[in-house]
């Protein structure tokens, strides 16, 4: 700890920090631009400036910027000086001369941190009489909208992209007054985490493309805090609406996961809840019947032999509710054995492997990193964002033995140049990753495989040979041993449960050691980890099931089958089914073949739990309540089991599910319950600026209709309610007094950058219990059956994600479906030159455009997992190729 | 539709020279950018594309520090280069004529270039050669003393 | 008089060559050195009391001293020798160049010896054109006369030295800003601390000191601490120093003086007076970046106090005049323009502040000068003070606007309240 005096009152703070955290973490109000907490200073704005003094006689003191100025025993400043107050504001007036006064007509208006900073400094009247400096704009492509003249080149943009997220097609470019920040040249841009620059950005220059198709202010937005959706991590958002429709998703801070950030499918691929072809009325395939659920309702009550089908996309409370609808004998993971052992596995392994998980925000604190199989970029693009983070520790450490201070980015970059690491690979073929790797290694699941093997061997000090496989093992196994926190990043990426095993082995050989090792997995999808908690027969025997037995309604919720299982199989399970009840989201390519369709809501339009790939359990909240007959896959659930009108409430089926899964017994405190207030009232989702409720359903009557009440949350609909900060378990939106933009978050953390007031929301559920045990022998030879070529799925961040996939934005940059093989193994097939392949997939043959990627082992090919043409495909199989046609 | 190369592979043998003593390649990305304008006049966009895999660096980082400077062109320049030193010595020493004698003569002003793509006229900040105000350099040669009168003869130099 | 660091060069404007430096003593300073330990050196160093000759006087020895030493210290280390010389008015350091490139490499081979550094680089500025042609034949002759490579003269001591030629922009003078340009980055400075002794170039321990600052090394090491500091007249510091005038003066030209000759002295007999017709109003002493002098000011020493106390700089020592028919709004103009093209764009006060100043300026100067334009100018020189801004050169930008509004402020005024610049018409 050290004291610092702040006009004149002393302070006790933490070591380490600078005197612009310090105040800020202290609850002052200081203005800034370029630094932020998660990328730290670099002096560039000036924006921060304070009086600082020698000691008690020192009268005079002299400007310094606070972000720059160490907070070490004995360091005085001032906020209040006249002096730092009129640089601030002078600093300010310096920006405006070349800002647009186009704040009506700017996107960023209302949460624009430089109204705020200018609000803030005092600066009200500009002097300069020139002309203003002007840019031309770029297309960045569907994500960020560009208006370069709003810049005031703080830097953040250039540090965020390429610095932090390791982009290459941005930057800074001429000097002096004409610095524009964009591309060399129009065009999209393809880092996984642009979508960011939107909020690094503290002015209007990048805004959210999404969101000004269907533009609203930030304070007339209804917004809820969610989970995303749309991979296992996890990450907190908050998602807005007005008019029904859903605006956008901002990243909502919370210091144990995604901290200030989200990748670009969890932020632009929500479109999807506004698709034309959403399902909003429950109804009766080929009938005019207006009451469709009612007949669903008699349907069940008549004691039909009923299946339920769950997902992996649906919340724990929804797959428990069909669970309990359809009896446990009767309930079946919407995913393929293969699928869900994989999950059960992963699952199991974070339990028995003795072995500690990290939370994303732990991720970025490893100093050594091994990767077993997994793309994560692609697969769970936030871990790989935390990753390069993390590459970057054992660098930095030679920074720190200078004596440079840990919030000196600049000089911590110089130091580190462009040095990674120890940081490996081992996957099928060449990842993002890559270019931050001191080693890499490419091979099929048998070869992966057997590496592990030799790098478990290696760290037990065995000697192997002089192969490529045994030098690189024995390389990763030296770096990991040597390594104070090393970290294995694995997944069900390759759909190998032998390679889930070997990285778990892996640790556990470390662990034996006495190395404090991290495990992380990434699982398919949002709540694969409580599916695989609530559990069920596979989707395998429910197709047999269906096909031995006569007459069975399925009741088939969030899951599509066309998409997940083929269109084969899916048909001939739904065509075997008596009856199908779909409870969906959207119109799809089964809910043809649905007898009843009800319209599930999807994140937006309902509340639930979800577990993500560490184990941790969060709590979505729903956004709106739509004018429809969309609602939580649970509500229309609990209402068939008990025949109801209405739903029991959120809490009572929590309650329920807690009592038949006493693991999850920690989830009571995952969130306010719905009686709860802060004092006596509600946690608005509208802010207290919220305008044109009397009159935005004026067109259709003057009346005001009398405002939905939410039974089920703490949160209310509306803009009535307490509008200080809300507990940091149910944050629908960020603002304090003179805080407006995102940066508000400052306010409600407990130390800037730090943890939330209140604490972190989400609860882990799996800790390793010191049930060691489990075999991890993982070796897997022979299942080639005498075929060439193992076909492995290629994940892609946009397109392997079926419901993201449907949003526009997303889908312009879903690439073609196309079939990965090295030219060599081309060649080898006498196939040189060849632009389209088959291949053979159960007993069908396949045609692909071919696309060349020489990192592949010439006995692998990639298809890509999910998109068209390969859909239901369940990896890995083995295959030879041929010419089309052949 | 096949893009000419326009970094010759003599062009490309020098670039490679430059990492002998340097800890990484993009440290070479200055002097790189210098042997592509030396042989090619200016820095294309293909120029760009083709340092990005000799310097393992991205177009846009290449471009990021080829703007920044002032004498590296990212437009095409004509056959010689005149720069004109417009810093304050030469200032007070009758820079202003110069320029306008130059502007006359060659029926352009700063930033641009004659029809006949014969010279680029540029402003140029001090050239070091203060005692003999005002100064310019036409590609490589510094001349001295200027004066209106002595320009003609100085340019018919340059074809 | 001694000139040590300019005797030898020749009349003919050419280079002295390898065996014309030695046959003067050329490369002696060298092998003295490296019979020494590193450590003695660098005392020597300290004891000759040479100070940097870049502009800001910080005592060369001191400098090194604060590069890690030992067997632990971070390897490599780096010595770049700064020839960017782009400060208006300035041309000193091309003469020290082209006319004696050895002595600069000499005197950067000793100061690499005495910081333990294994390369080494002169960025020399674009424009200089002769020069960078000069040092690469002096080079080549250092490396076939083995002073440079590997084990030079036999003493162990192994180092390399290149060239790099700058493409223009007057930042990377600053030395941080320097470091990224050799690093092929874009020259914006870096924030000291660190400071490049301990983290430079590519992040390992670096010196850079000005060409000049060099070319004092060989000197000092082959004839003594004592001897250097007995050629300066200055008390702050030891050696001679290479001054120089330009504008209309009779004689505008570069000479090596002890260090503390009055500026009296450089003006009237070095540069012979006014040119006929012209009467002297004001001298940036040290550069465009230095406050103005006025004839009140012409009998102190130009070493580094007593122009501070002046109120200005001895930077660079190249003298810049200001004559009766030159306007000093219009001189300003010309120097705030300078410094707002090449403000590097990092940090608020000089990317902002820079260009508006100059955009006043240029109101004055073409009539459209309002009374309050003099406050703002004002409010700029404030705003863009030492500390307020990242690196010094939009502090220095304002020294010149700061000290001309305080000599001719009437000018100033005039250009407001008549509309037009009387020097133009």
């Amino acid at each position: 700890m050290a004291k610092v005096i702040i006009d004149n009152v002393e302070y006790e703070v933490p070591d380490g920090k600078n005197m612009l955290e310090v105040c800020l973490s202290l609850g002052m109000d200081l203005t800034y631009f370029c630094w932020h907490p998660a990328m730290h200073s670099v002096g560039a704005c000036r924006q921060c400036a304070v009086i600082q003094y020698r000691d008690e006689n020192d009268t005079r003191g002299k400007i310094v910027m606070s972000c720059m100025l160490d907070a070490n025993d004995g360091t005085r400043i001032s906020l209040k000086d006249q002096r730092g107050a009129e640089f601030r504001a002078g600093n300010i007036e310096a920006l405006m001369i070349n800002h647009p006064h186009d704040c009506p007509v700017c996107d960023e208006g209302g949460e624009c941190h430089l109204q705020d900073m200018t609000v803030m400094s005092g600066h009200n009247y500009r002097r300069y009489r020139f002309n203003k400096r002007t840019h031309v704009n770029q297309d960045l492509g569907p994500f960020i909208y560009h208006e370069m003249n709003r810049c005031i080149q703080c830097y953040r943009c250039v540090r965020f992209y390429n610095d932090y997220a390791g982009g290459k097609d941005f930057g800074v470019f001429a000097s002096s007054g004409r610095v524009y920040f964009g591309r060399s040249e129009s065009g999209t841009l393809e880092n996984e985490f642009s979508g960011n620059l939107v909020e690094i950005c503290p002015t209007g220059v990048f805004t959210d493309k999404t969101l000004r198709k269907h533009y609203t202010r930030k304070w007339d937005l209804t917004s809820a805090p969610s989970i995303c959706h749309q991979c296992s991590v996890g990450c907190n958002t908050l998602a807005s609406e007005r008019y029904g429709g859903l605006r956008r998703i901002l990243s909502r801070y919370n210091g144990d996961v995604n901290g200030y950030f989200l990748c670009d499918r969890g932020r632009f691929g929500y479109e999807y809840v506004n698709d034309e072809k959403r399902l909003t009325k429950a109804a009766q395939k080929a009938t005019a019947d207006t009451d469709a659920f009612t007949t669903v309702k008699n349907l069940v009550a008549s004691g039909t032999k009923m299946i339920g089908i769950g997902s992996p996309r649906a919340s724990l409370e929804s797959n428990f509710m069909l669970k309990q609808l359809v009896g446990e004998e009767n309930f079946y993971q919407g995913i393929p054995r293969h699928e869900a052992q994989l999950t059960e596995t992963a699952f199991n392994l974070l339990r028995t492997v003795g072995v500690k998980t990290p939370s994303l925000k732990e991720v970025e604190s490893y100093d050594t990193v091994f990767i077993l199989g997994e793309d994560v970029t692609n697969t769970a693009p936030m871990i790989a964002l935390g990753l390069r983070q993390a590459a970057k520790n054992l660098p930095r450490e030679e920074a720190y033995k200078l004596r440079i201070q840990k919030w000196n980015d600049a000089a911590i970059r110089e130091v580190v140049q462009e040095r990674t690491g120890p940081f490996y690979l081992a996957t099928p073929c060449s990842t993002k990753l890559d270019e931050i790797a001191t080693s890499k290694y490419y091979g099929d699941t048998d070869s992966l495989l057997s590496l592990s093997d030799k790098i478990i061997a290696a760290i037990a000090g065995r000697q192997g040979g002089n192969d490529e496989a045994w030098s690189f093992a024995g390389e990763v196994a030296q770096a990991l041993k040597a390594s104070k926190h090393p970290l294995i990043v694995s997944g069900t990426g390759m759909m190998s449960r032998e390679i889930l095993l070997a990285a778990a082995g892996i640790a556990r050989a470390l662990k034996a050691g006495g190395s404090d090792v991290g495990l992380t997995f990434a699982v398919p999808e949002v709540n694969s980890m409580g599916l695989a908690l609530i559990g069920g027969k596979y989707w395998d025997e429910a197709v047999e099931y269906v096909a031995a037995n006569k007459d069975v309604t399925a009741i088939v919720m969030e899951t599509n089958p066309v998409y997940r299982f083929g269109a084969k199989q899916a048909e001939s399970f739904l065509k075997n089914c008596g009856k199908v009840v779909m409870l969906d989201s959207l119109e799809n390519e089964s809910t043809e073949y649905a007898d009843f369709v009800l319209p599930a809501g999807t994140f937006a339009e309902s509340t639930g739990t979800v577990i993500n790939n560490e184990g941790r359990a969060q709590r979505f909240y729903q956004v709106f309540a739509p004018k429809n007959e969309m609602k939580s896959s649970w509500a229309w659930l609990d209402m068939m089991a008990h025949n109801s009108e209405k739903w029991r409430h959120f809490d009572d089926i929590v309650e329920d599910m807690i009592a038949h899964y006493p693991i999850l017994e920690k989830i009571r405190d995952l969130a306010p319950t719905a009686d709860s207030r802060v004092g006596t009232q509600k946690i608005p989702r509208a802010t207290h600026r919220f305008s044109g409720r009397t009159a935005m359903n004026a067109n259709v009557s003057v009346h005001e209709p009398k405002p939905p009440v939410d039974e089920d949350t703490p949160l209310s609909y509306t803009m009535e309610g307490y509008h200080g900060k809300a507990p940091s378990k149910a944050i629908p939106y960020f603002w304090s007094p003179g805080w407006n933009s995102l940066q508000s978050i400052n306010k409600y953390q407990i130390e800037v950058g730090g943890p939330l007031h209140g604490g972190n929301p989400g609860i882990r559920l799996i800790e390793p219990d010191g049930a060691e045990g489990g075999d991890f022998n993982a070796s897997g030879n022979g299942r080639n059956a005498g075929k060439t070529f193992e076909v492995l799925p290629a994940h892609h961040i946009f397109g392997g994600d079926e419901l993201s996939a449907k949003s526009a934005p997303l889908a312009t940059r879903i690439p073609d479906t196309a079939v990965s093989v090295s030219t060599t193994a081309l060649e080898k097939a006498g196939m040189a030159g060849a632009d389209r392949l088959q291949i053979n997939y159960n007993g069908d043959n396949l045609s692909f455009k071919i696309k060349i990627d020489n990192s592949l082992p010439d006995n692998v090919l990639m298809l890509p997992k999910g998109f068209n043409g390969t859909q239901g495909m369940l990896f890995p199989f083995f295959t030879d190729i041929s010419k089309e046609g052949e | 539709m096949a893009t000419e190369q326009v970094i010759s592979e003599e062009a490309r043998k020098e670039i490679e020279a430059l990492f002998e003593h340097l800890p990484r390649k993009q440290a070479a990305c200055i002097d790189a950018l210098k042997v592509v304008q030396k042989y090619n006049r200016w820095v294309s966009d293909q120029a760009l594309v083709e340092l990005a895999p000799i310097l393992e660096m991205s177009p846009h980082e290449i471009d990021s520090v080829a703007t920044f400077y002032n004498i590296i062109f990212r437009r095409p320049v004509g056959r010689h280069v005149i720069y004109l030193c417009n810093s304050v010595s030469c200032w007070v020493m009758g820079y202003e004529a110069i320029r306008n004698a130059l502007k006359e003569k060659l029926q352009v002003d700063f930033g641009m270039t004659t029809k006949d793509d014969r010279f680029t006229f540029l402003p140029i900040p001090c050239l070091g050669n203060c005692d003999h105000a005002p100064s310019m350099i036409v590609d490589e040669d510094l001349y001295e003393d200027l004066t209106p009168e002595i320009l003609d003869e100085i340019l018919a130099k340059y074809e | 008089m001694e000139r040590p660091l300019t005797e030898h060069i020749k009349n003919d404007g050419t280079a002295l060559t390898l065996k014309e430096y030695e046959a003067v003593g050329g490369y002696q300073g060298l092998r003295a050195a490296l019979k020494m330990t590193p450590a003695d050196v660098m005392n020597t160093v300290k004891d000759s009391k040479l100070r940097g000759r870049g502009g800001a006087g910080f005592p060369t020895g001191l400098k090194w001293s604060f590069v890690p030493m030992g067997d632990d210290a971070p390897q490599p280390k780096y010595l770049v020798a700064n020839g960017d010389e782009m400060e208006p008015g300035t041309f000193k350091d091309r003469l020290l160049i082209e006319g004696n490139p050895h002595q600069l490499i000499e005197g950067m081979i000793i100061s690499a010896y005495a910081i333990g550094a294994s390369m080494s680089y002169i960025f020399l500025r674009w424009a200089y054109h002769e020069a960078a042609q000069r040092v690469l034949v002096a080079l080549d002759e250092a490396y076939k006369a083995g002073y440079l490579g590997e084990n030079i003269l036999g003493s162990g001591f192994s180092l390399d030295m290149d060239l790099h030629t700058s493409v223009g922009r007057y930042i990377c003078g600053e030395e941080t800003a320097l470091l990224n340009a050799l690093e092929g980055k874009r020259a914006n400075p870096r924030n000291k601390p660190p400071f490049p002794q301990v983290s430079g170039l590519f992040g390992k321990p670096t010196i850079v000191n000005n060409v000049e600052t060099y070319c004092n090394v060989p000197h000092i090491l082959a004839k003594g601490a004592q001897w250097y500091i007995g050629l300066s007249k200055s008390e702050g510091g030891g050696g001679t120093k290479l001054y120089g005038a330009s504008g209309r003066v009779k004689n505008p030209a570069i000479w090596e003086l002890p260090l503390g000759t009055t500026l009296r002295e450089i003006i009237e007999v070095h540069a012979g007076g006014m040119q006929d017709g012209y009467k002297l109003r004001g001298v940036l002493p040290g550069g465009a970046s230095t406050d103005f002098l006025t004839p009140d000011h012409f009998d102190i020493k130009m070493d580094f106090e007593e122009v501070a106390k002046a109120g200005s700089r001895m930077g660079t020592g190249t003298v810049i005049v200001l004559d009766d028919k030159t306007c000093p709004v219009g001189m300003c103009l010309n120097l705030e323009q300078f410094f707002a093209q090449e403000s590097c764009g990092w940090c608020t006060p000089c990317r902002e502040g820079l260009p508006w100043t100059a955009k006043i300026l240029l109101a004055l100067e073409e009539g459209r000068g309002k009374p309050e334009d003099i406050d703002h100018l004002t409010f700029q020189t404030h705003y863009n003070a030492p500390g307020n801004t990242f690196c010094a050169l939009a502090p220095g930008a304002m020294e010149p606007l700061q000290s001309a509004l305080k000599y001719f402020r009437e000018d100033f005024d005039e250009h407001i309240h008549n509309h037009t610049c009387k020097y133009r018409h």
